[in-house]
C-alpha cells in the first residue's frame, strides 16, 4: 500500500505540475521527483521481497498508514522549502511590515 | 534494514558533480556573455538541472525511504542510528541489503534519469528542427 499511495502522490503532483503555470514557483517538479523517487525505490524492494518468497505489495492497513505519513512528511518537505524559497515574497514582505 | 544509504551516497556524489558543474556554467556564461554560441547554449537545458533531476530523485527518495526505516525501527535518531548495528550477527545481512537491493535501487533511478534525459533531448531537438522549418 505503502507503493501503491506514493505511486498515486506521485502521478498526482506530475499532473499537477503539468497543467498549472505557477508550477516553477511552486517547486512542484521537486515535490514530484521526490514521490517518483521513492516509488522507484519500493519497486525495486519489492522485485527482492518476491525473490524472497514475500509479496510484491504489502497491503496491510499499517501500510496503508505508513504509506499516508510518507506522502505527509513528503508534503510537509515541499512546504518547507516553499516557505523557505518565499517565490512570492510573502514571508519576506510580513518580515518588513513587523 | 538500511538499503536507504546506497542511495544517499550516490545523492552526495551527484551533488558534489551538479555544484561543480553549475559554477563551471557560471563562469562560462560571465566570462563569454557577449559570444553566440553561449547564447546558443542557454537555450537548452543546462547540464546542471539535468543533474539537479537525478539529486532531487535520490534525495527524495532516499529521504521518504528513511521515514519508512524509522516507521519499522530499523533508524533511530541515537548512535549507531541503525538497530541492525546492535548485534554483529545482523551487521553483515545489512551489508549486504546495502549492496545488493539499494545498488539496484540506484541503478534504476539513474535509468529512469538517462530516460528523462534522453526524453528532453529529443524534445530540444524537435522544438529547434520546428523553430529552424518556421523561419525558413
Amino acid at each position: 500500500m505503502c507503493l501503491i499511495i506514493t505511486a498515486f502522490a506521485a502521478v498526482i503532483t506530475t499532473l499537477i505540475w503539468y497543467l498549472t503555470a505557477a508550477a516553477k514557483d511552486l517547486n512542484l517538479g521537486w515535490l514530484a521527483l521526490m514521490f517518483w523517487g521513492a516509488s522507484l525505490m519500493w519497486t525495486v524492494d519489492g522485485f527482492f521481497c518476491v525473490a524472497a518468497g514475500e509479496p510484491f505489495l504489502d497491503l496491510s492497513a499499517n501500510d496503508a498508514l505508513l504509506g499516508m505519513v510518507i506522502v505527509l512528511c513528503g508534503l510537509a518537505a515541499w512546504v518547507i522549502s516553499l516557505l523557505l524559497r518565499d517565490p512570492r515574497h510573502r514571508l519576506s514582505s510580513l518580515i518588513k511590515r513587523a | 534494514m538500511a538499503c536507504f544509504l546506497a542511495p544517499v551516497a550516490e545523492a552526495i556524489v551527484v551533488s558534489v558533480i551538479k555544484k561543480n558543474v553549475q559554477n563551471k556554467e557560471l563562469a562560462a556564461l560571465t566570462a563569454d556573455a557577449a559570444e553566440s554560441v553561449v547564447a546558443e547554449e542557454s537555450s537548452s537545458i543546462p547540464t546542471s538541472r539535468k543533474l539537479g533531476w537525478l539529486s532531487k530523485m535520490l534525495w527524495g527518495g532516499s529521504f521518504l525511504l528513511a521515514i519508512e526505516h524509522i516507521w519499522h525501527g530499523e533508524v533511530i535518531p541515537w548512535p549507531p542510528f541503525l538497530t541492525a548495528m546492535y548485534n554483529a550477527a545482523d551487521v553483515q545481512p545489512m551489508l549486504m541489503e546495502i549492496i545488493t537491493v539499494g545498488g539496484a535501487m540506484m541503478a534504476v533511478i539513474t535509468a529512469a534519469w538517462l530516460l528523462m534525459v534522453a526524453a528532453a533531448n529529443h524534445i530540444e531537438k524537435r522544438a529547434a528542427r520546428l523553430a529552424s522549418e518556421q523561419e525558413g
